[in-house]
């Protein structure tokens, strides 16, 4: 033991309080060595440990400090200079490894608290996206809810399953207490209970319109939230529950009345109902900002559905009653085709019965003219006939007018000479109108074609018509016709607004004046003139004489050739002029020979219409071979008879210009004459013509005679007029196969 | 008898002839065909008739005597017959030859003898009865009158 610089005096080593260094030494070490194994341990079992090396760290330290104190163990008794060494060693990187761990902890502890903090900001911040989340969900909902609704609401056009599909709903979504609503009567002063949530049926209860709270709700197109005391939120019958927050909505209206639609809606006077709705009081709900805005879409939607709603129930009406009108109408339109059909039935009919009797007459009282008659008696038979020509024409007419009016006229198109036409118009008209001491001219414009194609026995009906109306209506004074081609300037008259006539190469268009200087017609009388039947005061002056068909018979006829026809009148008193304008063909200049004959001037009256025309008869039969001469020689022809095939191929010569031969006889082929003459006379103006006479009138002989090369083929027995029209129209074309 | 009387009988008469069917138009054709240059007319053709006929009848029966009867014969002459009172119109006589070709066609002979019997019948009754027309009208001639149309 030195000197030492100690404070207290040196003390030699104590046993027991060496004891207790020793024991406690012991334990520290045990302890030192213990910690870091279960550091290591407990590290181990988490899985999240951000320092492991500080760990090692510590570990070291740990067991240094261990080691020091289980290396002082030794030192209290005397020890070599090697446990000192060892000591010595453990103490100095005990020393080190506390001294870098206590400068590690100065870096390390702020990161552990700052990694602390942060996990208390991310718990912040998951809990607000947590609440965030849930409002957002709650959102979601409620639109799928409007989504539901609008789609239930819309989904049927009744109105009150609306209504009440869209209480149901809204109660659902927003888990309500009641839900009501409150329709305009119809006198718009009032506000009716009309549907209910919970209540089935509710009591008539009336709110009036014109309340504070009332008005606030309709002037505005939000949700408002009102107070459950008002009138329109107490609507439980005992009137004791009073329920939560109450919101109400206005829901327009676009139509007028309650249920019935009277007219289409007028947009310009708007009516609302009123939708409460309640939550419950007992829940502490309030009214979100996103339940109220579902409230006001739906109020919408449902504003939208029921006027679609009335747009059907309105369209649906008028196609009933257009369906009504429509039996209707096809009901009608039957009724006037039965109508149409009996008629013309009736006039069939009637037409057949009428003019047989009527035809009777006039034939038998002709007849009878041309016997020996008293002067009395032949008064008296020309009256009846000439009653009954009138009414013979009546009866013409009126059958003409309604096939005119069917549209089943046609006219017969023929050539015909146009001045004739005038001529003979004048010769009839001259005896009455000297009687009356009328003067009549007739003036045809040089221009006027000769012959025109057109039907010519109507224009003259027109043209008689016309002039004989001149004639009958005028007392004295003169009569004058005018007639001439119509120039293109002409054409578009101020009187023909409707006619529009075309002028072209292959037709004209002939335009007659008659000019009257009788009573005239008054202007507005003009139009009737034309309807069938109708008479004014003067023209019941007028027509004193027939009935009132003629004109309208003449505009009709004009009308279908294609013209027009008026009449122009001063004035009563003043005269009138009748003009129309018809449309005639321009015929072709082909055959002049075939116009010669046209005029059908008849050469039919005389006895000798074919004189010396060369004749061959070939008949078996002797009676009917002179009867048939018999009916030639009348006709004027010069006619040699045969009676056998052989003696007529021996006979005839091309002199012969018509052989007739019987065709029916059996063992007498008519048909090898006819090929044999065809064979003796190549050429065809030398040959003559081939005319069969034959009792049978069925087609294959007809087709027989065509085939052999017959021009002709005659039922026998012939009239006197058949064979007349049979020559000559045989002359003309050299062909006839007709007259069965 | 009166003249007037006469032409009234005739007329009366001529109408019955076309009311009973004994007559048709065809005779009317014929008397159109009467005119100065053919004043005999009607009656030379009504004679040719009566001729033809006679001649046709004896032919018919003797072909209808036959044991094998030849009905095209009997069909031809049948068919003369036919086509010379239509020529004249006597229509009785030829609604009988139209059915008289039916029964030949057919080659009955019964019915062909009840034909002949029938037309045989007929052709008597028109005979006369124009025979006496005939007569009427020579008597209103010599009486110095006009026969009425």
């Amino acid at each position: 033991m030195d000197s030492c610089n100690c404070i207290e005096p040196q003390w030699p080593p104590d046993d027991l309080l060496m004891k207790y260094q020793y024991i406690s030494d012991f334990f520290i070490a045990l302890a030192y060595f213990s910690i870091p194994l279960e550091l290591i341990y407990f590290v181990k079992k988490s899985a999240v440990f951000p320092y492991r090396w500080v760990l090692v760290q510590f570990g070291a330290f740990i067991v240094l400090c261990g080691a020091t104190h289980l290396i002082n163990l030794w030192t209290f008794t005397m020890h070599s200079r090697t446990v000192a060494m060892v000591m010595a060693t453990a103490k100095v990187f005990t020393a080190a490894v506390s001294c870098i761990t206590a400068l590690m902890l100065v870096h390390i502890i702020p990161d552990l608290l700052s990694v602390k903090t942060r996990e208390l900001f991310l718990k912040n911040k998951a809990a607000e996206l947590d609440r965030e989340m849930g409002l957002i969900r709650t959102q979601e909902e409620t639109g799928r809810h409007v989504r539901m609704l609008t789609h239930e609401i819309r989904s049927t056009l009744d109105r009150h399953t609306i209504l009440k599909t869209t209480l149901v709903e809204l109660g659902r979504t927003l888990a309500l207490e009641e839900c009501a609503l409150w329709m305009p009567t119809r006198t718009g002063l009032e506000l009716q209970l009309s549907y209910t949530l919970r209540q089935q049926n509710p009591v008539g209860y009336t709110v009036p319109i014109h309340l504070p709270v009332i008005n606030q709700v309709f002037s505005s197109s939000h949700a408002v939230k009102i107070s459950p005391n008002c009138p329109v939120a107490s609507i439980h019958p005992s009137g004791k529950y009073t329920p939560g927050e109450v919101v109400a909505v206005r829901v327009p209206l676009l139509h007028l009345s309650n249920f019935q639609i009277n007219d289409w809606p007028e947009l310009s006077t708007k009516r609302y109902a009123l939708m409460v709705l309640m939550l419950p009081l007992d829940s502490a709900r309030h009214w979100h900002v996103h339940e109220l805005e579902l409230v006001e879409v739906v109020a919408d939607q449902v504003a939208v559905a029921l006027s679609h709603a009335a747009i059907l129930e309105e369209s649906m009406r008028a196609r009933d009653l257009l369906m009504e009108q429509n039996v209707a109408l096809d009901l009608a339109r039957r009724e006037a085709e039965t109508a149409v059909r009996a008629r013309n039935d009736f006039l069939a009919v009637m037409n057949h019965e009428m003019r047989t009797p009527m035809h009777a007459i006039i034939a038998l009282s002709s007849l009878l003219q041309e016997t020996e008659l008293t002067p009395e008696q032949r008064l008296m038979v020309e009256t009846i006939l000439k009653s009954s020509n009138l009414l013979s024409t009546l009866i013409n007419d009126v059958l003409d007018l309604s096939r005119l009016e069917d549209g089943s006229l046609q006219l017969d198109l023929g050539t015909f000479n146009l001045c004739a036409v005038f001529k003979e118009v004048l010769n009839l008209i001259k005896p009455i109108a000297s009687v009356k001491k009328l003067h009549v001219s007739l003036n045809l414009a040089p221009d006027l074609p000769e012959y025109a194609v057109g039907d010519e026995k109507r224009l003259m009906q027109t043209i008689l018509n016309v002039v004989g109306n001149a004639v009958k209506f005028s007392k004295d004074g003169s009569i004058s016709i005018t007639a001439f081609v119509a120039k293109a300037e002409l054409l578009r008259d101020s009187q023909t607004t409707e006619f529009f006539p075309v002028p072209g190469d292959n037709h004209f268009y002939l335009r007659v004046q008659v000019k009257d200087s009788g009573i005239g017609v008054s202007p507005q009388d003009i139009p009737k003139l034309f309807t069938k039947f109708a008479q004014t005061q003067s023209t019941a002056i007028r027509n004193s004489g027939g009935g009132g068909l003629g004109l309208a018979i003449c505009k009709r006829f004009v009308n279908l050739m294609e013209g027009h026809i008026w009449i122009e009148s001063e004035g009563l008193g003043k005269g009138c002029t009748a003009i129309f304008m018809v449309k005639l063909g321009i015929p072709e200049r082909l055959n002049e020979s075939e116009l010669a004959f046209m005029p059908k001037v008849p050469p039919n009256h005389g006895p000798t219409a074919f004189p010396g025309l060369k004749v061959l008869v070939m008949d078996e039969n002797g009676v009917s071979r002179k009867v048939t001469k018999g009916l030639l020689v009348h006709l004027g022809c010069d006619v040699t008879m045969v009676s056998s095939s052989e003696e007529c191929l021996r006979v005839v010569s091309n002199e012969h210009k018509v052989v007739f031969m019987d065709a029916c006889a059996p063992g007498m082929d008519g048909y090898e004459i006819a090929v044999c003459i065809h064979e003796k006379f190549t050429k065809r103006h030398e040959r003559p013509i081939i005319v069969a006479l034959t009792g049978n009138t069925d087609k294959v002989t007809k087709e027989n005679c065509m085939r052999v090369g017959m021009d002709g083929v005659i039922l026998k027995p012939v009239s006197l007029d058949k064979m007349r029209s049979v020559l000559s129209d045989l002359l003309e074309h050299r062909v006839l196969f007709e007259a069965i | 008898m009166d003249l007037v009387q006469l032409q009234r009988q005739l007329v009366e008469y001529r109408t019955s002839l076309y009311h009973e069917g004994f007559l048709d138009e065809q005779y009317t054709q014929l008397q159109e065909l009467q005119d100065e240059n053919n004043p005999d007319f009607v009656v030379e053709v009504v004679s040719l008739f009566f001729e033809d006929s006679e001649r046709l009848l004896n032919e018919l029966t003797k072909a209808l005597e036959q044991q094998s009867i030849d009905f095209k014969r009997v069909d031809a002459h049948v068919h003369q017959l036919k086509g010379s009172s239509s020529s004249i119109g006597a229509q009785r006589v030829q609604k009988v030859c139209i059915a008289f070709r039916n029964y030949c066609e057919e080659q009955n002979v019964e019915g062909c003898l009840k034909c002949l019997q029938q037309v045989r019948h007929e052709y008597s009754l028109v005979k006369t009865k124009l025979e006496s027309m005939f007569q009427l009208e020579q008597q209103i001639l010599s009486a110095g009158g006009s026969i009425p149309m």
